[in-house]
């Protein structure tokens, strides 16, 4: 029996330890909310065009029926992260010949579209979402956040915050090419 | 006069309703009431740790207007709240739910506090009663005779 308790110390330093092993770990983002909608068919929304923008609007059903997985990027004008993020993406569509859709969160018109005219569009369809709504039919916590939707409108990876620096690109890429985003010798 | 008086009643909305502004309040304040309490209960996704009733952030502003929209069409508290959940996940509640994955959260605590009440009834009523010196055995009295006699022949290695 006294042989028996002397064991509890350890295996009390084991329990504690491997929690702190976990709770300490660098790679660890405690501040991740996890996303419920991984696997799960995209949210039903239907946003109009950016006024001045010559793109169409985005709704769920322009997510539903396309050839390879397509990206979704939450993007604002007022949003600094989203410029950087914007080169990023640009080079995605122009090397990889992803196909990028946008919907622009709680913007102005005329900024957004001055923004888009300044720095490029690599969208082929944007949605203007002006009260947030579909952004919150996304579960979005903020701007920018980007969604790889398979040919079939089903989630399959989130992107919280900008895509921008080796780490956060070589993840997305990750993602991208799993997805089957990028676009292959065949399929062009 | 009544209109100080309009403007003092209202200068103090705002101290009583946190971060919840008045264009965002129902008429209705039996429903305005059902939506501070859900408010309460559900967690703001960008400055985790608030609620949303109290926090100032854009989404929180949004998700207050919704849970408000939402009682307006009629839904009940569980009906809304399940609304958000479906976009946001569990996370979103305050109180996380009671289901496998979070038993150990849940009943951490309890198992611990009863593990240790148990740990400290044992080693006291250990201590409490003193070992008593029991009578020796048959087998050590006969090595503690054979010794005696042993010795008392001069011999006691």
């Amino acid at each position: 029996m006294r042989r028996e308790i002397a064991v509890l110390p350890l295996l009390a330093a084991v329990i504690f330890g491997g929690f702190f092993l976990w709770g300490l770990n660098p790679d660890r983002d405690p501040s991740e909310i996890p996303s419920v909608l991984i696997s799960q068919p995209a949210p039903e929304f239907d946003l109009g065009p950016v006024d001045g923008v010559d793109r169409p609007g985005l709704s769920r059903s322009d997510l539903v029926s396309n050839d390879r997985a397509v990206v979704v990027n939450v993007f604002a004008s007022w949003c600094v992260p989203c410029r950087a993020e914007h080169a990023v993406l640009t080079r995605l569509v122009e090397r990889d010949g992803i196909r990028l859709f946008g919907i622009n969160y709680k913007d102005k018109a005329e900024d957004a579209a001055k923004w888009l005219s300044d720095l490029g569009n690599p969208y082929e369809r944007i949605g203007s979402d002006l009260t947030g709504r579909t952004g919150i039919e996304w579960g979005l916590s903020g701007v920018p956040e980007t969604f790889i939707v398979d040919g079939n409108g089903v989630v399959l990876f989130r992107y919280v915050g900008p895509v921008v620096g080796p780490e956060a690109e070589a993840r997305f890429m990750q993602a991208l090419e799993q997805a089957g985003a990028i676009q292959t010798e065949a399929g062009s | 006069m009544k209109r100080l008086l309009l403007a003092l009643a209202l200068s103090l909305v705002p101290i009583a309703a946190g971060a919840v502004e008045p264009d965002e309040m129902l008429a209705d304040p039996a429903l305005e009431a059902r939506a501070r309490e859900i408010s309460k209960d559900l967690r703001c996704v960008v400055c985790q740790n608030q609620d949303i009733d109290s926090s100032n952030a854009g989404v929180a502003r949004d998700l207050r207007l919704l849970v408000r929209e939402r009682l307006l069409a009629g839904g009940s508290d569980a009906e809304v709240i399940e609304f958000i959940r479906a976009r946001y996940g569990d996370y979103v509640l305050l109180k996380p739910p009671l289901e496998p994955s979070t038993y150990a959260l849940w009943f951490a605590p309890v198992a611990l506090i009863l593990f240790g009440l148990l740990a400290g009834v044992i080693v006291l009523s250990r201590n409490r009663k003193p070992e008593a010196v029991s009578a020796l055995n048959e087998d050590d009295e006969k090595a503690v005779s054979e010794f005696l006699k042993r010795s008392d022949a001069g011999d006691a290695s």
